[in-house]
């Protein structure tokens, strides 16, 4: 195979200069692997914290706000007069919200809605208590919703289907009550309604706020916990078909009804914030490193340019445009920068086959980190890219290198 | 042999050096050039001749006055333009070998030949090969440029000046740094590039043996042609 002139000459310097070409390839290959590793960690943190909101949240949820009473006097002139402002809200409850969630239904972008009764409850042994939420719901179209049946680590969601004396209960709190499967449980409302259910599933969804403290009944146990006829719910959850953009679905569904409609972002405002961060902070860390191997390029190929100006002034005497120099080195720059990014995604490869392999504990158990094909796509285009400006400048400088001046010294 | 035929005319050349103060090199510098000509520039150090050289050899273009080479106006080229005359229609000897040391004597022959682009590998090759047994060096073809003697290299850097057949071979001090054995060597390549392949030789030099040897010497001083 042979190459044009240009190439030629440039393969020729990069193998005459093995240690230096290595050298160079050597920091990108850094550079390229623990950007791509770093990538990924973030990433594979970013799956695991969503998939962990979406345990137990929907895309999208409706329910009645606080509404706080407002001034008494609405005049644009007058002097507002509000006494003891207070929240007004008689009832958390949807109004008729079986023609409501049938309505969101009929909805072509809702993929899934369900009803849920929300209310606090309080698990009783003996002297312990122990202070918890509990949701009425029906179990099976909740289960096809937030999968459920994943982490239930004894009994199953259909035992609590239409066993209105059934409740599945949180790991935590069956660890912490010493209750297994089968056992009965005191469950009281804040409403002072107190019922003895018996257990019929407990779930490990691996994190503790869900472990320690939620529970499931069927949505009329949870009505008559909270002394409600059969008509109270407090939320509405529906799916849409893309979680990323919600927010269109959001405004079409306010315009169905007057509750309010929040999608899952504004509910974890917190974590996705503090995601966005960890993502921001590896990116920029992960890139400065990258950068720095592109000066190594930078540095060597200067150096090259500076040993070889003799060369570059008889190229250029004998009829070697600017443009044909500037190919030239930078096409050195690619060759390193190729070989340094292509091994740099191996190592990369390796880092993160040995991490997804480690156990940290806890609830996330193993590295949560993956490979995924777009960020290999983007490490090997941005170490090309980076390479290819840190070759460009210094060649630029070879291709203004005057010969008479060489020639004449 | 030297012909009637123009291949390098210059009118009124003047250039002047600005560091470290506004000095004039070249004053009023009028010539020709014939096809088939060996010349030799000749001056006292300082007298401008390679300064006059270098502004033929189109490298250098910030002069003022007229040059054409083969007929072509030269002044306001662009300078890919100008690298694509030298390339062509221009070889150059140095007193310095300039080969490059990674490759090998052949490859540094080929180099230009390949840059023009206008016959095939093999066939580069080929002349390559040709142009390296005129100067006796078949035998060191494959050797890397920097395991020659220095006489060696230098007949290397003509052969390269040599390989697309320019009309004009130019030289600076060819022979500065060779003992004079190789001189003679060089000289009578000089001779035969002009009169048996009739290509035309401007060389500058300050031996005067090797001057008064070429068909034509043209004496610089202060910048001026004094003969």
């Amino acid at each position: 195979m042979r190459f044009p002139v240009n190439y030629d000459i440039a393969i020729t310097h990069v193998v005459t200069r093995k240690k230096q070409t290595l050298v160079a390839a050597l920091g990108v290959t850094i550079g390229v692997a623990i950007y791509l590793f770093m990538n990924s960690l973030s990433s594979g943190f970013s799956s695991y914290s969503r998939n962990n909101i979406f345990q137990t949240n929907a895309h999208i949820k409706i329910y009645k706000n606080d509404e706080i009473s407002s001034p008494l006097t609405q005049h644009k002139n007058s002097v507002s007069v509000i006494l003891n402002p207070q929240i007004t809200t008689l009832s958390k409850t949807l109004i008729n919200p079986n023609t409501l969630l049938d309505k969101i239904k009929k909805e072509p972008y809702i993929t899934n809605a369900i009803a849920q009764v929300d209310f606090s409850a309080f698990y009783n042994r003996g002297n312990t208590q122990i202070k918890g939420s509990g949701s009425g719901v029906n179990m099976l179209q909740y289960a096809a919703m937030f999968n459920t049946p994943k982490y239930m680590v004894a009994g199953s969601v259909q035992d609590l289907q239409g066993n209105l004396n059934g409740i599945i209960i949180g790991k935590g709190i069956s660890e912490k009550l010493n209750l297994g499967l089968g056992d009965n449980i005191t469950v009281s409302s804040s409403y002072n309604v107190t019922k003895v259910l018996r257990i019929v599933g407990i779930f490990n969804m691996g994190n503790s706020i869900s472990d320690d403290s939620k529970c499931y009944v069927n949505i009329s146990t949870a009505q008559q916990f909270l002394k409600q006829g059969n008509s109270y719910v407090t939320t509405i959850y529906a799916n849409t078909p893309d979680p990323d953009n919600t927010q269109p679905y959001v405004k079409k569904l306010q315009n169905i009804t007057n509750y309010t409609v929040e999608d899952w972002k504004t509910t974890n405002a917190d974590v996705i914030s503090g995601d966005n961060t960890r993502k921001t902070m590896m990116n920029a860390i992960s890139f400065s490193i990258l950068v720095v191997a592109a000066f190594g390029i930078y540095n060597i190929l200067s150096a090259t340019i500076s040993q070889k100006i003799n060369d570059i002034a008889i190229l250029k005497a004998t009829g070697f445009k600017s443009k044909d120099v500037i190919r030239i080195f930078v096409a050195e720059a690619l060759i390193m920068g190729l070989i340094g990014t292509t091994v740099g995604l191996c190592i990369g490869a390796i880092l993160i086959k040995i991490m997804s392999g480690v156990y940290i504990g806890g609830p996330v158990g193993y590295f949560p980190i993956h490979f995924e094909a777009p960020i290999f796509v983007r490490s090997f285009v941005l170490g090309l890219i980076i390479t290819l400006c840190a070759g460009y400048f210094p060649a630029k400088k070879a291709a203004s290198v005057d010969p008479v001046e060489i020639f004449r010294r | 042999m030297k012909s009637n035929e123009l291949v390098l005319k210059t009118q009124n050349i003047e250039k002047y050096f600005y560091d470290p103060i506004q000095f004039k090199v070249l004053d009023n510098v009028s010539f020709e050039v014939y096809k088939g000509e060996f010349l030799t520039l000749v001056g006292k150090s300082g007298s401008g001749k390679s300064t006059l050289l270098y502004c033929l050899s189109t490298m250098d273009t910030k002069f003022n006055g007229d040059l054409e080479i083969l007929g072509e106006k030269i002044n306001g080229k662009k300078i890919d333009d100008l690298a694509e005359i030298r390339n062509q229609h221009i070889g150059f000897v140095f007193q310095f070998h300039y080969l490059l040391p990674e490759f090998s004597c052949l490859k540094n022959v080929m180099l230009p030949a390949l840059k023009l682009g206008k016959y095939t590998y093999e066939e580069v090759e080929e002349k390559a090969y040709q142009k390296l047994d005129i100067l006796g060096l078949r035998d060191q073809a494959l050797k890397p440029a920097s395991k020659l003697s220095g006489g060696q290299q230098q007949r290397v850097s003509i052969a390269r000046a040599m390989i697309n057949n320019p009309q004009i071979i130019m030289c600076d001090e060819p022979t500065g740094n060779l003992d004079s054995k190789n001189t003679n060597i060089v000289f009578d390549i000089f001779k035969q590039l002009a009169h048996d392949f009739n290509q035309t030789i401007i060389a500058v030099t300050h031996d005067n043996d090797f001057a008064a040897n070429s068909d034509r010497t043209i004496e610089l001083a202060d910048g001026r042609v004094i003969n």
